[in-house]
């Protein structure tokens, strides 16, 4: 359902993708895991073009574009099938919980308000956050805030959903509250690709990891088979210095 | 006191008060009004990087800023005419007033517009939001929050500034009390009586400014 060919993008003159490519299949959860500054996150933006990549090609449902010479209506066109998740949350600071969630609906895709509400109190118990509708953000503490975040991703059914580091900024009580939502999206067949420190979360509920470093994959492997055969010496290195085999058994 | 005086006190109270709720307020709300709408208009110009109109939003700013008040209100009613421009005294005001207040009220709602977070941009792109609907909807209202208190000090200082009117004739409350003076001679307690008025002014708009953030918090002290 997504493919990436050869995606590359410099920040003044310093690569920071060099000729990635990648594959997500529907249903598919693909972790993308590497040291800070190894392109993760700047890969993920690309693809939702809230970066502009230089070169490559990206096949979306079906569709294929050439980054940098994509239209903007095709890119609100691939904004409406797909979802992004922030590490700093980023819900809307003058709209409530509910209305955080309701608002790409209402707006952007002219759902009456009354549906939008009821799929938005249905997205909003399933992250467990029903109670806390006519919350604002600063009323909620960071799992939650991130739980509402996932809540207004589903909302709008999207096709895949981007989760750019989802538990970075949360300690390790809330982190578990997000994580339980995502495995629960796992489980339940939607198609994610997440850059994220958790080596749990990539070793259990991953399907596949993608290992990046200096702007290049270094290893793409089925989620067991890396953390338990990983072929390339760096892979090797990253998973001791992470003490991914203290995770093993976890979980 | 002397009775005769109290009751001049009194009498020109209301003399002064009667200008102020016909003259004041009104040259005060219609100009900062005009000078709100303008002001978001120019602020925006700057955040949204336009250029040319960028250019021409931080020119005005920089001419209307740095000349002073009472020069660009002669420049309006004495010196137009020179070149067949005439108005009458209010509507000069007015012209004068909002264009000044306009340029300040800009720098705020620019500075507020910039205290935005990226990231509330970035997540509206993500829910398929158009640019226009995420300014309306997410941008200005926040940006609207942060600027409350200085606009609000904008408005106060207004109020006051509004007796430079009486320059070119505006018969507002500076105007009415000069007039009483030249009659009776009471310059002290006449200029008195005005201050205490304007002093009322500004203590209304005080509490006013205090509800209205009270009401606007409702979305929570600003984290960050």
């Amino acid at each position: 359902m997504l493919e990436v060919r050869s995606i590359q993008k410099s920040f003044g003159g310093t690569p920071v993708l060099r000729d990635v490519s990648l594959t997500v299949a529907k249903g598919d959860v693909v972790a993308i895991v590497g040291p800070s500054g190894s392109g993760k996150t700047t890969l993920l933006r690309c693809l939702n073009f809230l970066e502009t990549a230089d070169g490559g090609e990206m096949t979306f449902d079906g569709e294929t574009f050439r980054f940098g010479h994509v239209a903007k209506r095709d890119i609100a066109r691939i904004r409406r099938k797909t979802a992004f998740v922030f590490q700093s949350y980023n819900l809307f600071r003058n709209k409530t919980a509910l209305q955080n969630v309701t608002e790409g609906l209402i707006v952007a895709r002219k759902v009456p308000r009354a549906r939008a509400e009821e799929t938005g109190m249905r997205m909003l118990e399933k992250v467990g956050m029903a109670d806390r509708r006519d919350a604002y953000p600063s009323q909620l503490s960071g799992g939650q805030q991130q739980r509402v975040a996932i809540a207004r991703a589903l909302a709008t059914d999207p096709e895949i959903i981007y989760f750019d580091e989802p538990t970075s900024a949360l300690d390790p009580e809330l982190t578990g509250e997000v994580l339980a939502v995502m495995r629960q999206l796992a489980d339940e067949g939607m198609t994610m690709l997440v850059v994220t420190h958790e080596m749990s979360f990539a070793r259990n509920v991953s399907n596949r990891v993608v290992f990046m470093e200096n702007g290049v994959v270094v290893e793409a492997a089925p989620a067991r088979e890396f953390f338990d055969h990983p072929r390339e010496a760096r892979t090797r290195a990253f998973l001791r210095t992470f003490g991914a085999r203290a995770d093993m058994g976890a979980d | 006191m002397n009775e005769r005086l109290w009751e001049l006190l009194t009498d020109s109270f209301w003399q002064i008060l009667i200008p102020g709720l016909t003259m004041t307020i009104p040259l005060t709300v219609i100009s900062f009004a005009l000078a709100m709408v303008i002001a978001v208009v120019v602020a925006l110009f700057q955040f949204a990087n336009i250029q040319g109109l960028k250019q021409v939003a931080r020119f005005y700013i920089w001419v209307i800023r740095g000349t002073p008040l009472l020069v660009q209100l002669f420049l309006v009613f004495y010196g137009l005419p020179d070149i067949g421009i005439v108005f009458d005294p209010f509507p000069a005001a007015v012209i004068v007033f909002s264009i000044n207040e306009d340029a300040y009220c800009a720098e705020t709602m620019r500075a507020a517009l910039e205290a935005v977070p990226v990231g509330q941009i970035e997540a509206g792109r993500c829910v398929g939001m158009s640019c226009l609907q995420i300014m309306r909807r997410i941008v200005l209202p926040q940006a609207f929050r942060t600027a409350f208190p200085p606009l609000s000090n904008s408005l106060i200082a207004m109020v006051k500034d509004t007796s430079l009117a009486s320059n070119i004739t505006v018969t507002e409350m500076l105007m009415t009390t000069r007039q009483i003076i030249s009659r009776t001679y009471e310059t002290l307690p006449l200029y008195c009586v005005v201050g205490v008025i304007y002093l009322l002014f500004s203590t209304v708009l005080t509490k006013l400014q205090r509800v209205g953030e009270k009401r606007l918090s409702s979305y929570g002290a600003q984290k960050e």
